[in-house]
């Protein structure tokens, strides 16, 4: 039975089969992370020819490197062969991958350059046999791919959340941004339940109230953020923007204001090598943004780290916090990175922990009255033109619905 | 050192390593906190082969002020995945005398098999544990603990627990 998507999402709540139903998670895997630009690593990643990482694409494994020439190319973890995975490794550097089954072996672009006992094939051309690249295109760094060769070009899919990211990577404090590790976990729930979260602000002083207990006076100051100017805005594309902090929308302004008394200590060890202007805005890039941009369906640029999100089946989702800082900055100011990362994030930070298990209740709790109930996403106003917004509105839930339903109804 | 030095040092420290495995087990984590030297580090790396520390993501990385946070965190009713804590059993075995630091502390390697169980689930943490352990009268106190985790660079679920 094929269901009738459009009347699952409505413009203020969905259905909650849209956690439940296998069929449908089937439809989104074919229908979005088959069919959309999906984002697959940081360019910081692969800082050298022959550079190469392992993650996927939906639930397909796939190979992202630089090959010989400097392209960054992302290439199903699949030999033509038999099908084995060709990479197990997370990451390595090679200058050209062999399959460890029947040692077929391609270059770094995939072309297939050799096999063992060629004669036994008749009619055998190499040509047929590259590895299947998926269409790669980046935006500042950040490197997308997608099956689709019909996709709109990833900028214009990116649309007005371009201007968000280029705030977003301020944080390299002058210095461009690196990968400097990552936190991954599993929870038992649907990968929209996650996805909904970073433009959840409402859930912030609940779930989140042993983390803001543990903050300095000023810091905790920072992240009352219920009314104090934020909002989220619609971007377009499932897109959207939370400002939850205003005055750290922009990390590149306001450099005069005086240092938070819990970075003096860093700004003292910075001082030594480098001048007041650039300490402050280093100072400055170790807070964070103010704010998370939310890109369907599985990247999130969110205050100071990536998150990055894989549907693994209907109720189990793996998700990544990606700890960035600046590479080739000074390493005061990435450990200091390092230590707010860990203070929040990851399996034993003060805050994941909580969203998780968030998210498995709300996945437990979807079982029951499933045709009857209905997930809510109506509230607080939409910020527009005439209206300010509301940072705890549900905009960036309804936008991302509803892009939902237009792939899924495509 | 004589061998009949370093079995008694051993069989010490494996005594402590058991009973600070008993306090987390019980959630007794106020005399748990009192094992420790105020310098002392807590550290669950992401890399198990990770050295530098300092310079790279864990799971925790933990000085005084944070163990207590982090206690506090656990203890406060604040923390809704704390609330209802997963319940662990840990073994503790499999202990080697690695050798002592310049100032006299062992160094003691042992292994960790912890199980979790909440929400009509089991799950297994398994771990080679590194300690720095300061002699103090007939007992230690911690100077290091470093959780090395199997699977840390792996996808892990939520902790709600000490490892």
């Amino acid at each position: 039975m094929t269901r009738d998507y459009s009347a699952l999402v409505q413009d203020d709540r969905v259905h909650t089969a849209l956690y439940t139903d296998p069929a449908i998670f089937e439809d989104e895997i074919d229908r979005i992370f088959n069919t959309t630009w999906v984002w697959v690593a940081h360019d910081s990643e692969l800082p050298n020819k022959n550079d190469w990482i392992t993650t996927h694409v939906g639930r397909q494994p796939v190979i992202v490197n630089r090959d010989k020439a400097g392209t960054v190319r992302v290439m199903l973890n699949r030999c033509r062969h038999r099908g084995a995975t060709i990479c197990e490794a997370k990451k390595g550097n090679a200058p050209g991958f062999v399959c460890p089954y029947h040692a077929w072996t391609y270059g770094t672009d995939g072309t297939l350059k050799g096999l063992p006992m060629p004669k036994g094939y008749k009619d055998f051309d190499k040509g047929d046999y590259t590895l299947v690249n998926l269409r790669v295109e980046s935006y500042r760094g950040l490197i997308f791919a997608t099956f689709n060769q019909d996709a709109p070009p990833l900028e214009e899919f990116l649309g007005r959340a371009r201007p968000w990211i280029d705030l977003f990577l301020k944080q390299g404090g002058g210095y461009p941004v690196k990968v400097l590790g990552e936190h991954k976990f599993t929870f038992p729930g649907n990968w929209k339940i996650q996805l909904e979260n970073t433009t959840d602000a409402y859930h912030f002083p609940i779930v989140h109230k042993s983390f803001l207990s543990s903050l300095d006076g000023d810091t905790g100051e920072l992240f009352s953020f219920m009314d104090a100017g934020g909002y989220v805005e619609d971007l377009g594309n499932g897109h959207s923007v939370m400002v939850m902090i205003p005055e750290l929308v922009d990390l590149e302004e306001n450099l005069d204001e005086p240092i938070p008394e819990r970075f003096a200590e860093l700004a003292d060890e910075l001082r030594a090598e480098h001048s007041e202007d650039e300490v402050r805005r280093i100072v400055r890039a170790v807070t964070g943004s103010g704010f998370n941009v939310n890109l369907f369906p599985n990247l999130a640029c969110s205050m100071a780290f990536f998150r990055v999100l894989r549907p693994l089946s209907v109720e189990e989702t793996e998700v990544r916090h990606i700890a960035i800082g600046m590479d080739g900055g000074p390493a005061a100011a990435n450990r200091a990175r390092l230590r707010l990362h860990e203070h929040f994030q990851g399996p034993m930070g003060f805050g994941t922990p909580d969203d998780a298990e968030a998210w498995e209740r709300v996945q437990r709790g979807s079982q029951a009255g499933e045709d009857s109930v209905w997930i809510m996403l109506n509230r607080g106003e939409d910020k527009t033109e005439s209206n300010a917004g509301d940072v705890t509105a549900e905009t960036g839930m309804r936008a991302a619905y509803q892009m939902w339903k237009r792939m899924m109804t495509a | 050192m004589s061998t009949l030095v370093a079995t008694r040092d051993l069989a010490l420290a494996a005594e402590f390593i058991a009973l600070e495995a008993d306090l987390l087990d019980n959630r007794d984590y106020a005399a748990w906190l009192a094992l420790w030297v105020p310098v002392g580090k807590y550290v669950v790396p992401v890399n198990p082969d990770e050295t530098n520390f300092e310079d790279t993501l864990n799971y925790a990385y933990d000085d005084a002020a944070m163990r207590s946070m982090r206690v506090r965190r656990l203890t406060s009713g604040e923390s809704m995945s704390a609330a209802h804590a997963a319940r662990t059993l840990r073994s503790v075995s499999r202990f080697r005398l690695l050798g002592h630091t310049e100032q006299g502390e062992l160094q003691v390697r042992s292994a960790q098999q912890l199980i979790e169980y909440k929400f009509d689930r089991h799950r297994t943490y398994v771990a080679n544990v590194e300690w720095v352990l300061r002699r103090e009268g007939e007992s230690f106190r911690i100077v290091r603990k470093v959780v090395r985790l199997l699977n840390g660079g792996d996808a892990l679920a939520g902790i709600t627990f000490l490892p």
